[in-house]
């Protein structure tokens, strides 16, 4: 504890020169020359507050985690505004401010106990407290409360629920749509067809005979149309077999091969297993459509509490994932479970697609469809 | 033939016990759940089996699993596989169960009386039949396939449904002579060894659809 005493001491000075330079860099940002500076002088600033954090969770025995708002796929300028507008940017500086005098106090004192032999005693007693308030003050300045975090998760999960009602309210407009043009208007005219061979019989039973054939046909076409709306909602394969079968048999469909490897956990929800076959569905998808790969992967892997899926192709990168519709909504899809996608797509490939799903696997199933097949 | 038939739903199983015992089909059981299947089908007089791949009591695969362990205990034991979907995933796990005797289509092409009652006849003389939408997918993408001519797909296609040269020869209005210069072609293409002609057409398909 000494030794962090001491080494904050010029983490201190280091603290109130970034201080300078930020807030320099923000007035200067206003013509423009500030901003090159900002660009390095922020990712400084979060090293130097992340090193505080590791220590107050070190001497606190609890984790003090960086709770600031992803800045992933964007571009410098923009990481740069998120960063400027995330709360915790200016908690972070509010507390540079501090850590001088504060790193003063706490830190020399302790320094100072260590020296003359009679404050040997105070010294072994006292750096314990001594840096456990210190670090306490840190946490308060550098990790959000409860209720702040409380906040947050509420924010995030009444944007997440709208968007799954809109998604649940396009998919079932989707569906009526495809009953209504497809299975319904056939019946009808298999419906038709019939009553006319009825009439047709006694007259001319060849035109009758004809006429069932005709609704023969058409029946064959109704299911075919039944199966697409059913392939829609609920792959067959997924509801038998489970999440790797049914990407292995999406994978033989493809035109590039694909390897499916590892094994979602046993029990997954149904809803979650769902929503990431579908997602995984759109990755292959536009594998085919737009990578020029010559092959594809699929990994699964189910590490404590979590289901992962790597999907990645050698074809030629630079993919873009807020372009397509198709992407954007299978992510929605996932964030309703607080599932994560992230894009690597560098030029030239490889392009990497990772879902992350949390799962707990104690609940139990929603569906039957899952089952132990 | 003596048939086993399983089928949940009893309209649809009464419409196959009607349309096989007017073929001249003796059923010998007529099951609606995965359960009673493993007793039925060891059953030593049942010739033949008609299975539904979506039965109670898990309503997932158990009449794909039932097809496949039967033709495990009793090679070559003839099977039509019924769906209201066709996977090629399965397609392939019932070809992989041994050599002919296996049939899967959907369930509308029992519709086309004709066609159906043929087709069960075909996999009771050791044939294959896959339902042509199988057929069309794996058409759509396989590599080796692209080597062939539009002329040899459609005869490779007719081959998987379980059709005779003789078949093939009147579904594309050209001769037989003529529908065995295709398959030998596709053998060299697709690099089958010289066999007795029934084994290599199996192969063939086999060695399309990737198993």
């Amino acid at each position: 504890m000494t030794g962090y005493a001491a080494l904050q001491l010029p983490l201190a000075a280091l603290a109130l020169v970034l201080f300078i330079v930020d807030a320099v860099a923000a007035v200067l940002a206003v013509i423009v020359v500030g901003l090159p500076i900002l660009m390095v002088s922020m990712p400084a600033t979060r090293w130097l507050v992340g090193v505080h954090r590791r220590f107050a969770a070190h001497v606190l025995g609890s984790p003090v985690p960086p709770p600031y708002r992803s800045t992933e796929g964007e571009g410098r300028l923009e990481s740069l505004r998120t960063m400027a507008s995330d709360p915790m940017s200016w908690r972070d500086l509010a507390w540079l401010l501090i850590a001088l005098p504060l790193a003063l106090t706490t830190s020399l004192i302790v320094l100072i106990l260590l020296v003359p032999i009679v404050t040997g005693i105070a010294w072994w007693f006292g750096v314990g407290p001594i840096m456990v308030a210190r670090s306490r003050i840190d946490r308060w300045f550098l990790a959000f409360g409860t209720t702040e975090r409380l906040e947050q998760r509420v924010e995030a999960l009444t944007e997440t629920r709208s968007q799954s009602l809109d998604h649940a309210a396009a998919e079932l407009r989707r569906i009526e749509r495809d009953l209504h043009d497809g299975a319904q208007a056939r019946l009808a005219g298999l419906g038709m067809t019939i009553g006319m061979a009825a009439e047709l019989l006694e007259r001319d039973p060849e035109g009758a005979r004809k006429m069932l054939a005709e609704a023969r046909l058409t029946s064959s076409a109704v299911l075919g149309d039944l199966r697409d709306v059913v392939h829609g909602i609920h792959p067959p394969v997924l509801a038998d077999r489970g999440l790797r079968a049914a990407i292995e048999a999406l994978a033989l469909d493809l035109a590039v091969p694909v390897e499916v490897t590892g094994d979602a956990p046993a029990g997954l929800p149904a809803p979650v297993e769902s929503a990431t076959y579908f997602t995984v569905a759109e990755c292959l998808a536009n594998v085919a459509k737009h990578s020029d790969a010559q092959r594809a992967w699929v990994e699964l892997a189910s590490p404590p509490g979590q289901l992962t899926v790597v999907v990645g192709d050698d074809g030629r990168g630079g993919a873009d994932p807020s372009a397509g519709t198709g992407m954007r909504g299978v992510a929605r899809r996932l964030a309703a479970f607080d599932g994560t996608m992230t894009v690597s797509s560098p030029i030239g490939g490889p392009t990497l697609v990772t879902l992350e799903v949390p799962c707990d696997l104690s609940s139990p199933r929603t569906t039957p469809s899952s089952g132990t097949a | 033939m003596r048939l086993v038939i399983a089928e949940d739903h009893a309209l649809l199983r009464d419409g196959l016990i009607r349309i096989l015992e007017a073929h001249d089909h003796e059923i010998v059981a007529a099951i609606e759940h995965g359960d009673q299947l493993a007793e039925a089908l060891a059953d030593p007089s049942a010739e033949a089996a008609v299975l539904d791949v979506r039965l109670p009591p898990t309503h997932t695969d158990e009449g794909l699993k039932a097809a496949v362990a039967v033709r495990s205990g009793r090679p070559g034991f003839p099977v039509m596989v019924l769906s209201q979907y066709v996977e090629r995933i399965y397609a392939r796990e019932l070809l992989a169960s041994g050599e002919g005797g296996i049939g899967y289509l959907l369930k509308d092409r029992v519709g086309d009386v004709g066609e159906f009652v043929d087709a069960l006849d075909r996999i009771a003389a050791g044939g294959t039949v896959l339902d042509p939408q199988v057929v069309s997918a794996v058409m759509a993408r396989q590599a080796p396939v692209e080597r062939l001519t539009a002329r040899e797909r459609e005869v490779l296609a007719l081959m998987a449904e379980g059709r005779s040269n003789a078949a093939i020869a009147s579904a594309l209005f050209v001769t037989e002579k003529a529908v065995g210069k295709h398959t030998n072609s596709i053998f060299a293409k697709l690099d089958l060894p010289m066999a007795p002609d029934d084994n290599r057409r199996v192969l063939a398909v086999l060695a399309w659809l990737g198993v």
